[in-house]
Order: structure tokens, then C-alpha cells, then sequence
């Protein structure tokens, strides 16, 4: 189980929230000019990383509020919990930063 | 449209169930007292608000709640009108039943005025969730069962509210005393969250095992 920090809330069990995937995928300027295969690929596309990953998670039992957060894919471990829209945190910098980063139990399973 | 319809609605509203109704009996049997005990409280005033506590529509609100909390877990109000912290702008006013304008009151109404053309919502939902009423001293050994939140007195002080998880559905808990909480589940969970209460409540009817 892993714990995670809401921004709101504190640290919470991660059955309160729910993944919304790849973070910073943003919509396409003009829709109308991407061809199929491009607008596939915007909706459908998404990276497949070995390691730190910036992804959404949404506080869904508690304050039911979207957040970002980089996550090891291969770890678990948190390295940064940011806001909506924010750009994703230089991974170096936000190491430090022990309030929003969360060992989480089993991790190494 | 309230006034003249106010007395017929009063008396079909004695005719109301409310949703954990059937294990009113269970929840008299299961009590334990002096140790813990299960309640429901029927058709509390509950009233969703949505608003930004510091625009002027916030404000105006404010001042007919009493208050407006600024923090997760925060209780804010005055009198017997509480309100509950959900969301950096999303909030639960909790009030009496008389407090419904079926029964006459006026707070919704006064919040809808307060509210005005101001960005935000004011909704009754006074029949989306039912009131657990747990308390006794071991009615955190009850909650701990199915709660991951520290419950531990040190760390949740009497007059605070979270929306968690109890028993793997969301329920909001607010701790109103050092040995009472209130649980407010959703009307189609009560009867599943009143029935997984009685369940962690058994094993405190039997002698200590030493
Ligand atoms: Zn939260």
C-alpha cells in the first residue's frame, strides 16, 4: 500500500485515491489539424517509463482535488508531489524536500 | 411555496424512513453501555457549499454559518449550525432537522441569499448521507479496525472532520468529543457501514479476555 501526501489532507492511504495518468500531456493547440494518427496518439499514447514519472492522482475520498506527482516507477518511492499545472519539478531539487517525499511500505517487493 | 404547503408537509413527514431505520433495534442490542454505543440521528440539515472563503460571496456566507473552515480536518460555525471542511473550497454545513425549510427553517434559504450571483453552489443534501452517532471508550478501538487514519488522541483532537475510508467505503468522521464521533456515510451505505459497526462492536459485549 502506498501512502501518499495529498497536498490537502497529509498522508493518506492510496485506496483514497485515484490515478489519472500520464501528467503534462497537454491538448493539442488546433485539433483540427492533426491528422488520425497524431490525434491516436494524443489520447491513446502514452510513455511507458523505467523510473521517475510525473503522473496525476486525484484526492478522490477526501478533498477530491487533482494534484501531480513524480513517482519511481521501479521504486515506488514519491520524489515530489506538485500542483496542477505546475511545471515537473527538476528531480535533483525536489529530493530534498521531506514533506513530500513518502517511503512506502513494501516498495521493495 | 414552503409557507402554505408547511403543515401538510410537516405531517407526511412522520411518514419518513430514514436509511438505517431497519437496524434501529440491532444498533439498541449491539450498544454496549458505558463502553460503546451505536446511534443513528435521523434528518440532520446538511447543505453542500461550494465557494471561495475569501471572495466576497465567502464572506457573506461566513456570516450566516458562523464561520468557514480554513484546513483540512477544521470545524467551524456557531451554535447548533457546524461547518464541515471538504475541499479547499468545498464545504458540509451540518444543522439540526428543524433547520429544513420542510420543517420551516431558513438556513438554506439564507445561504442561497447569501450566496447571491456569487461564484459557488449552495445544494440540499440533507438526504444524501445519514448520522452515526459512536461513542464510549472504546468507540476508537471500533473505528481503528477499519480506519488508517491515526485515531490516537494526540493526533485527532475532539472538533475535528476528515473525509476517509471506514470499513472500505467513504464515510466523513468527525470527532465531536474525546469519546464520540459522528460518522456520515451515504444513504445507500448505511445500512452496510450500521451492520460492519455492529460486527467491530461485538467482541466489547464479552469479558475482557486477560
Ligand atoms: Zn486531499
Amino acid at each position: 500500500m502506498l501512502l501518499i501526501s495529498c497536498p490537502n489532507c497529509g498522508s493518506r492511504d492510496e485506496t483514497e485515491f485515484h490515478y489519472g495518468g500520464q501528467a503534462h500531456v497537454a491538448y493539442p493547440e488546433n485539433p483540427n489539424e492533426l491528422n488520425d494518427r497524431e490525434w491516436a496518439e494524443f489520447l491513446f499514447y502514452r510513455d511507458n517509463t523505467k523510473g521517475a514519472f510525473a503522473e496525476r492522482w486525484l484526492h478522490s475520498t477526501g478533498c477530491r482535488q487533482w494534484f501531480n506527482m513524480l513517482r519511481d516507477t521501479v521504486t515506488y518511492e514519491i520524489q515530489a508531489v506538485y500542483p496542477m499545472g505546475a511545471p515537473r519539478p527538476d528531480k535533483a531539487a525536489a529530493a530534498p524536500a521531506p514533506e513530500s517525499t513518502t517511503a512506502p511500505e513494501g516498495a521493495t517487493k | 411555496m414552503a409557507e402554505t404547503a408547511a403543515p401538510e408537509t410537516k405531517k407526511n413527514l412522520f411518514l419518513r424512513t430514514s436509511p438505517a431505520a431497519l437496524l434501529r433495534a440491532a444498533f439498541d442490542t449491539g450498544s454496549v453501555p458505558g463502553t460503546v454505543e451505536l446511534s443513528e440521528i435521523t434528518f440532520l440539515t446538511m447543505v453542500g457549499l461550494r465557494v471561495d472563503r475569501n471572495s466576497d460571496a465567502g464572506q457573506r456566507i461566513w456570516s450566516v454559518t458562523g464561520g468557514l473552515p480554513a484546513a483540512c480536518g477544521a470545524v467551524a460555525g456557531s451554535g447548533d449550525t457546524s461547518v464541515l471542511w471538504l475541499g479547499p473550497e468545498e464545504f458540509l454545513v451540518v444543522a439540526p432537522m428543524e433547520a429544513h425549510e420542510s420543517l420551516g427553517g431558513d438556513l438554506i434559504q439564507a445561504l442561497r441569499e447569501a450566496l447571491a450571483d456569487g461564484e459557488g453552489q449552495v445544494v440540499d443534501l440533507s438526504a444524501n448521507r445519514t448520522t452515526f452517532e459512536l461513542t464510549g471508550p472504546r468507540a476508537r478501538a471500533v473505528l481503528e479496525k477499519g480506519c488508517s487514519l491515526d485515531l490516537h488522541p494526540r493526533v485527532l483532537k475532539a472538533g475535528t472532520a476528515l473525509s476517509t475510508e471506514i470499513g472500505n467505503i467513504p464515510v466523513v468522521l468527525w470527532k465531536t468529543g474525546d469519546e464520540s464521533y459522528r460518522l456520515f456515510p451515504r444513504a445507500s451505505f448505511a445500512d452496510f457501514l450500521g451492520r460492519w459497526l455492529l460486527d467491530a462492536m461485538r467482541e466489547y459485549a464479552s469479558p475482557e479476555v486477560p
